[in-house]
């Protein structure tokens, strides 16, 4: 399992990097990087995090991923998850958090 | 060594030191304050405590409740059933006691329980009710936050500061800075959680870490106690899970929470042949199946409507959300395939198994100084997140008195002197192995020679002598292991502690001469229940200087037995 950092959306906040349960994200210069990504659980708490919308989780081609992308960010009371798929389809989906 | 590292040695004093701010450290540490708000506590933490531990990824619900109409009676004699009879009764009593007390009080921290139309806790089963917890480890954090307790993040246990058979203290590594820390306490509460990684996982290459339990959960807790001494419990009985395929996803969710039917690929419900449908019998029954050529076997979900699918997705994001990628990247709804189920490798864990310290029903262990809670703790079963809560919260009553009684105890400068150097030893020592590369080697033994995937989760003692022959080998490689940085130092003391768990997985799993808990523990040698010979539990204490595991039996008592107290003294 592992995550895409879109560097061109990250503000190098650094909240990933101080939150990630396996110490597997990094900043070099001026770009974040995952150190192992096979090491990475999905837990997807950097996802969560990041305010910049910038991480986004993927399943790996040794379980059939396609490239289908999960991303979420978090409004009032709320987590709102983003799943595209390999056609390009989006779904949006409203959970309640607190 | 110091100097050419450039290390600081980092000595502080604390009235309480809690290793593991997971559920049952968050718990103890808030619950010390509230009983004593003078006690310092501090908080070791491997990672970072606002996402660290089981619940880093979030979880939709909690599964040990009493629900109306269930009593702590009917919640013992449901985990006695599940387990076959050998479970320690006065600790999953005593945890069921207040499972429901503790979800009241998270739910004021701000945990959102789902309610039904009348605002009463809405059920899943009976022992389980449906929460929102995609949010349920920041909630924790937040709430230690706001007490005067110190946590230092980033900072890996690795061994208990012991004199005479007492615990003092712990040592411990920080992952982000030069610091190497000697912490004094009159109390220590292990809450570091269980073990994964010391199998073979599903998965291999970039999905290896797909795996139920978290891989960061590497054992420190049980490889500390180990190496002092304390006495461990059942770790013969490994925990394995029946997943969904590939992304190792809970089965609950569908088989509780959606209603689903267990079939196998004609469509036929292979459980209704069996009287009693435990949580081992639905994984055994999936892996008879896929042996008898029923295979792949599935949880259809083909029922749920539009509105079931999308609420169905929801759950999983809250937990575990691979699966709603695996959908999306099948380009199909839940309801469109069935979901295939498999075993997951075994995990040493004693918050669904019982793999863990054996202790009093005060929690503590038989080194004293030192109490153990959550899935490090042993002999209770099926306690989860909640049971969690309960046994931070009993550790932390009887270590408050604990802590009155002692007095502060001077450290012997050998012994931080010693542990330091083994704790930087990879760091310094010529060689060319890397921590990667000896997992490997473990988890590859373990799954062929000690009951993983690949042998169907059986042993037999052929098969575990051999096991103990290459683990052997394997320790001994550790002094060849070489690392560059403090990460790899960390993912080096991961893999030299599920060694030694693995050593005491193999002498756990030699000794017990019937099968008590399918697919657990299931002996091909003996493949029977044996009550008139084994009712007991297999318990060990690791001899340090031999490097033995020298086993030892003990008795299990019913509740109901008046008077009886186990012996778990120091």
């Amino acid at each position: 399992m592992s995550v895409h950092i879109n560097n061109k959306s990250c503000n190098l906040c650094g909240i990933c990097i101080d939150i990630c349960p396996g110490n597997l994200l990094l900043q070099k210069e001026d770009e974040v990087l995952i150190r192992a990504p096979e090491e990475c659980w999905d837990c997807a708490a950097c996802v969560k995090e990041c305010p910049t919308q910038a991480i986004e989780l993927y399943l790996p081609s040794e379980i059939g991923g396609r490239g289908a992308t999960l991303r979420a960010k978090k409004e009032g009371t709320e987590r709102i998850w983003t799943c595209k798929n390999p056609a390009g389809e989006i779904n949006e989906y409203r959970i309640k958090i607190k | 060594m110091e100097q050419e590292l450039e290390i600081e040695i980092v000595k502080k004093e604390t009235d309480l030191l809690i290793i593991g701010g997971g559920a049952a450290g968050i718990f103890a540490a808030v619950k010390a304050k509230e009983m004593d708000s003078e006690c310092e506590v501090t908080i070791m933490e491997k990672s970072n405590i606002k996402w660290s531990g089981c619940l880093a990824a979030g979880i939709n619900a909690i599964n040990a409740y009493i629900t109306p109409g269930e009593t702590p009676e009917s919640f013992l004699e449901y985990v006695k059933n599940d387990n076959n009879g050998v479970v320690r009764d006065d600790l999953v009593y005593t945890i069921a006691q207040q499972l429901n007390q503790v979800t009241e009080e998270v739910e004021e921290w701000g945990l959102p329980i789902k309610k039904d139309e009348d605002g009463n806790y809405l059920a899943r089963s009976r022992r389980s009710i449906e929460i929102n917890g995609d949010e349920f480890k920041p909630i924790l954090a937040s709430r230690v936050e706001e007490e005067d307790v110190e946590v230092l993040n980033r900072v890996v246990a690795t061994n208990y500061l012991v004199e005479n058979g007492e615990v003092y203290g712990a040592f411990g590594f920080s992952i982000r800075e030069n610091k190497f820390y000697v912490i004094r306490a009159e109390a220590v509460i292990c809450a570091t959680g269980g073990a994964s990684g010391i199998y073979k996982p599903n998965n291999e290459g970039g999905a290896k870490h797909k795996t139920w339990y978290p891989p960061f959960n590497a054992g420190a807790g049980y490889a500390m106690g180990v190496r002092a001494g304390a006495e461990m419990t059942s770790f013969e009985m490994r925990f394995i899970a029946l997943r969904v395929k590939d992304v190792i996803a809970p089965t609950g969710t569908l088989a509780l929470g959606a209603n689903a039917n267990q079939i196998n690929a004609y469509g036929e419900d292979y459980l209704k042949d069996y009287d009693r449908v435990t949580t081992p019998i639905r994984l055994q029954a999936t892996l008879r199946e896929n042996k008898l050529g029923r295979g792949p076997c599935y949880l259809d979900v083909s029922h749920l409507d539009e509105e079931g699918c999308e609420g169905l997705k929801k759950k999983f994001l809250n937990m575990s959300p691979s699966i709603v990628l695996q959908w999306a990247d099948r380009e199909i709804e839940p309801n469109e395939e069935p979901i295939e189920i498999t075993g997951s490798e075994p995990y040493i864990v004693g918050g669904h198994g019982q793999a863990g310290y054996w202790i009093g029903v005060d929690r503590s262990t038989t080194l004293k100084g030192l109490y153990a809670a959550g899935d490090v703790a042993g002999g209770a079963p099926k306690k989860y997140v909640t049971g969690a809560f309960v046994e931070g919260k009993i550790a932390i009553e009887n270590a408050l008195k604990l802590i009155k009684e002692r007095s502060k105890k001077k450290i012997d400068e050998r012994f931080i002197w010693q542990e330091f150097q083994r704790v930087y030893q990879p760091l310094q020592q010529p060689g060319t192995l890397t921590p990667q590369e000896l997992e490997i080697r473990l988890q590859k033994v373990m799954d062929e020679y000690a009951g993983g995937i690949s042998s169907g989760y059986q042993v037999n003692r052929k098969k575990l002598l051999i096991a103990k022959k290459r683990l052997k080998q394997i320790e001994a490689d550790v002094k060849r292991l070489k690392v560059e940085n403090l990460h790899q130092l960390m993912a080096a003391h991961e893999v030299i502690d599920r060694i030694l768990i693995a050593k005491v997985v193999v002498a756990h799993l030699l000794h017990r001469k019937e099968t008590r808990w399918p697919v657990y523990q299931a002996n091909l040698d003996f493949p029977e229940q044996n009550n008139q010979e084994w009712f007991k539990f297999v318990n060990s204490v690791y001899d340090s200087k031999r490097e033995k595991v020298l086993i030892k039996e003990r008795k299990c008592h019913d509740l109901e037995e008046v008077g009886v107290q186990y012996e778990c003294a120091y």
